[in-house]
């Protein structure tokens, strides 16, 4: 158990976002769909920013190689992300309202599993899913932002990994680039990098910023 | 004129974008296109002409994350 109150660890929040940042971020309602480099890094940073929603979305369990990247420690492994994921968030802040799907997104459920969310976050790995789900989601909600990412693979320059704008609510992090089907591997580094695009474009979204 | 990406094309002939993503080599399951600001479904590549003044963005996925 933790000694603090919901009032004390806002405040000090609001110390260093400021409250009317505080406030919008706290209002934030984030869903983050797939939990592994990206998802999981895009999710404690939403965390720490005290984004006052957030829906994790991931079907798989925590695996000995995942730790490579993703944000989880040896006693995960065998725990379902979306557990392991929310048992580190609420020690990071324990009044946060966090939901989660122990799902496998399709085309047919994400008409349902993301009506609440105001911003989704794409973060899976595989190609085709990260285009069906983009696909999906502009079809059925064209009016909720997407930040999606393609391109973070191997340890090639952070300079490649970028943030653009390509339809009015579509934002796509990443280099566009490397690919693990050309025999790339995923490394923590520019996992975490293209997460830190993802994550801060959703801040910025969330405090009014729409331009990358 | 149409913008594909950022490049410029003249068409000689009428062209389905389905057309141009085949002879282009994109694989379907593996992108998103969005014509003029909105996501165009996949259902409808095959029956969407190219017209003069569209702004056409194919995004191809690669794996990772």
């Amino acid at each position: 158990m933790h000694p603090f109150t919901k009032t004390e660890i806002y405040e000090a929040l609001v110390e260093r976002h400021t409250a009317a940042y505080q406030q919008k971020l706290d209002n934030g309602h984030v869903a983050i769909a797939g939990l592994g480099g990206l998802g999981s890094n895009v999710a404690f940073a939403l965390a720490r920013l005290g984004v006052g929603h957030l829906h994790l979305i991931d079907f798989d369990r925590v695996d000995l190689t995942n730790l490579n990247r993703q944000q989880y420690l040896l006693r995960h492994v065998g725990m379902y992300k979306t557990d392991a994921l929310k048992e580190q968030l609420l020690q990071i802040n324990p009044y946060l309202n966090i939901t989660t799907d122990c799902v496998k997104v399709t085309s047919e459920n994400l008409k349902f599993l993301f009506a609440d969310a105001d911003i989704i976050c794409e973060a899976f790995d595989n190609a085709e899913t990260k285009a069906m789900f983009v696909n999906g989601i502009l079809e059925c909600f064209p009016q909720k932002k997407l930040v999606c990412a393609s391109g973070m693979a191997g340890f090639g320059s952070s300079n490649t990994i970028h943030t653009r704008k390509i339809g009015s609510n579509f934002y796509l992090c990443g280099d566009e680039t490397t690919d693990i089907a050309h025999g790339q591997c995923l490394m923590a580094p520019r996992a975490a990098l293209c997460a830190a695009h993802e994550s801060n474009m959703i801040a910025r979204l969330l405090l009014g910023e729409e331009t990358v | 004129m149409i913008t594909i990406n950022g490049k410029t094309l003249t068409l000689s002939a009428p062209k389905t974008l389905g057309a141009y993503l085949d002879e282009n080599n994109y694989r379907r399951t593996y992108i998103a296109v969005e014509k003029n600001g909105e996501i165009l479904p996949k259902s409808e590549y095959d029956t969407t002409y190219l017209n003069d003044g569209d702004k056409i963005e194919i995004v191809s996925f690669v794996g990772g994350g």
